[in-house]
């Protein structure tokens, strides 16, 4: 069974975390991680960085331009996984492109990322119709390829995600980049139920959550809140990890309520 | 791998956008669902004689074509060998091959009913022609451009914003033309409703690669009819640079069922291969995904993108264009790579000999042409495509030769 599921259960909300593997350096994300799944993070995404981040807005292009002038490579994010894997319960995913994993080789790099204690993979640049081959690989090494879909999605196409995204379904909330916003996008909850009418998986929603107010919102309608860009600013502002903290214990409190 | 060779190349891609292994459509999927769109309407177009009648009467009364192919005696004689004929580019509208698939796809934009482009821009030329079609077809254009290139291409900047455009620099990565589609394609996923993307070469997730060739292939028809009343045959070479690849491609295409023509794309070696300072993807790089496409692609051991280098901005990018990576493996064209010297080579070459300034990213073609024509017999023809002419690069020569003005 996927061990994501474990973390959907009726009655309550999944709260995800993202962090840039190596940002602002490698002994951060090692000590950040415990924290956000003490704070009350369910599942954690780790961002392999890539050079040319073309879903992602200022905040982690940042993080991941910082974090490859470290030297951080798909290996690093391996064994970052595997130290961090004994010490949370909360499944891991991996976040990025799909070059570095497409160069790292496919086969090789689901067995590594299985090794590693990897839950799942969400590759922004790879829709459906590019991941056939991978989708076989991963399920084989019981991996969660996680597919998106956005508000611009056809209906054939929630139904092509639908049949083929393992784990759960990451819905874009907005036509744009991620990055922290003001409000969130009008459309939403129809979006989320146009998704819920033709798939079974847990539906989480991603870019632009930024406050406890957002996610308490579209926790009413999702199964899962997923937050990038404010915890990697919040990690810059306050080195001591205290603030990043207390902002993921609100997000759990907004979400719980 | 066998079927793949026995395919008509002149037929591809195939309806997943694919070359053999290589295009396909990587991207985020807000922007799917208007390639989706956008391949339909250009298939629609496509079909459609009143669209190409447009683009051909705009072709002839805005961008000035057919541009003329001219036998380069003094070139020619030079070599010592072959004959050397130039498919006059750089007498286009705006200076340059880029108009062809700007003229293009503002006429698709229009008939999509989007009213804004967005493009971006290495050395300006495209900036230029995207711009000049905004302002003919009354549509609102943003163009980015890295940083970098804004400082090196100052004079294009100022043309763009001339013809009523906005110039957005940018100040992420290598801040040269990755950074710049990088940047245009974040706009596009944000504004896809109302917006067009206006790729310029033939790069990109699919329809991109098949409409540019499309677009640009009027250079290689042209060409075709041209060389049959000037020597009553085919060449036996065509040669033209190779950066993202669209002035390449374009003059290839309406060849490649000819066996007899051997085709030869040329790359920015930079400061030589080895140095490692060079945009030359096929020639040294491997199979990789950017920018939507999968292709050859200069990238280190752990899948990020090299920074590149190339005195020509135009040349100055670390992927090609998927059928070109195609065209490699089966062997219907074969890519070398020319460097930063000889390209100024080619450069002060056809200025002296010929009176005519080219870009400096054709002045790889002319000068590897040059070479190739003195190792043939008299008689044997070459076509280089002269895809643009060099005023806008005054600033990088006179400073590479050490020259004041």
């Amino acid at each position: 069974m996927s061990r994501l599921a474990t973390v959907f259960r009726p009655g309550r909300k999944a709260l995800l975390s993202y962090v840039t593997v190596g940002y602002p350096d490698t002994t951060a994300t090692l000590k950040v991680v415990p924290q956000l799944v003490a704070a009350g993070a369910d599942v954690i995404e780790l961002g392999i960085p890539f050079s040319d981040p073309m879903a992602d807005g200022a905040t982690i292009q940042k993080a991941s331009h910082q974090a490859l002038e470290n030297g951080v490579t798909p290996d690093t994010c391996l064994e970052v996984a595997a130290k961090l894997s004994k010490e949370v319960t909360a499944p891991l995913v991996f976040m990025t492109y799909y070059n570095p994993v497409l160069s790292y080789g496919l086969e090789k790099f689901a067995r590594e990322c299985r090794r590693s204690g990897i839950a799942g993979l969400i590759i922004p640049d790879l829709p459906a119709e590019e991941g056939a081959t991978l989708e076989a690989i991963a399920a084989r090494h019981k991996l969660d390829l996680i597919y998106l879909l956005a508000p611009t999605s056809t209906d054939a196409r929630v139904k092509t995600v639908a049949e083929h995204s393992r784990g759960f379904i990451y819905l874009v909330s907005v036509a744009g980049v991620t990055g922290a916003r003001e409000g969130l996008p009008p459309g939403l909850e129809p979006f989320v139920g146009r998704v819920r009418k033709a798939a079974r998986q847990p539906l989480c929603v991603g870019f632009g959550i930024s406050t406890p107010e957002q996610a308490a919102q579209v926790s009413r309608f999702a199964d899962g809140v997923i937050v990038g860009s404010r915890i990697l600013q919040l990690m810059e502002a306050d080195v001591s990890l205290a603030k990043v903290g207390d902002f993921v214990r609100q997000l759990r409190t907004a979400i719980d309520r | 791998m066998q079927t793949e060779k026995r395919r008509i190349p002149a037929l591809l891609p195939d309806k997943g956008g694919y070359f053999g292994d290589y295009g396909g459509r990587f991207v985020p999927e807000t922007l799917v669902p208007a390639l989706d769109d956008l391949a339909a309407a250009y298939q629609a177009a496509k079909a459609d004689t009143a669209f190409w009648a447009k683009f051909e009467a705009l072709s002839r009364d805005y961008s000035g074509r057919p541009t003329p192919l001219y036998l380069a005696s003094g070139l020619s004689a030079q070599a010592g060998g072959a004959d050397i004929f130039l498919k006059r580019e750089d007498l286009a509208h705006t200076g340059a091959h880029k108009i062809n698939n700007a003229l293009g796809q503002g006429l698709l934009a229009r008939r999509l009913g989007k009213r804004r482009i967005i493009a971006e821009t290495g050395a300006g030329q495209h900036g230029v022609a995207t711009a000049a079609v905004c302002a003919m077809l009354g549509l609102d254009c943003v163009i980015y451009m890295g940083e970098e290139d804004v400082r090196r291409q100052a004079l294009n900047v100022f043309r763009i914003r001339l013809m009523g455009a906005e110039v957005r620099p940018v100040s992420s990565g290598s801040r040269t033309l990755k950074d710049a589609i990088n940047e245009a394609i974040r706009d596009w996923v944000t504004n896809v409703g109302d917006s067009h993307y206006l790729l310029g070469s033939a790069v990109g997730p699919h329809p991109y690669p098949l409409m540019v060739r499309d677009f640009q292939s009027v250079i290689g028809k042209e060409t075709r009819k041209q060389i049959m009343v000037k020597t009553g045959r085919l060449p036996d070479y065509i040669v033209a640079c190779v950066g993202g690849g669209s002035n390449a491609i374009g003059i290839f295409h309406p060849f490649l069922e000819d066996k007899t023509v051997r085709l030869v794309g040329v790359e920015a070696a930079g400061g030589g291969i080895k140095s490692g300072r060079h945009a030359a993807s096929l020639s040294a790089g491997r199979m990789g995904v950017l920018h939507g496409a999968r292709s050859y692609l200069l990238q280190d051991s752990a899948g990020q993108i090299s920074e590149t280098h190339s005195i020509s901005a135009g040349l100055d990018y670390p992927g090609v264009g998927p059928e070109h990576s195609y065209l490699k493996d089966s062997g219907r064209a074969k890519y070398v790579a020319v460097s930063d010297n000889e390209a100024l080579e080619g450069f002060k070459l056809l200025s002296h000999i010929e009176g005519i300034i080219p870009a400096l990213e054709p002045s790889h073609a002319i000068f590897y042409a040059s070479k190739l024509a003195g190792s043939l017999k008299r008689g044997e023809v070459i076509v280089v495509n002269l895809s643009g002419r060099g005023d806008k690069d005054m600033d990088i020569v006179t400073k590479a030769l050490g020259v004041k003005i």
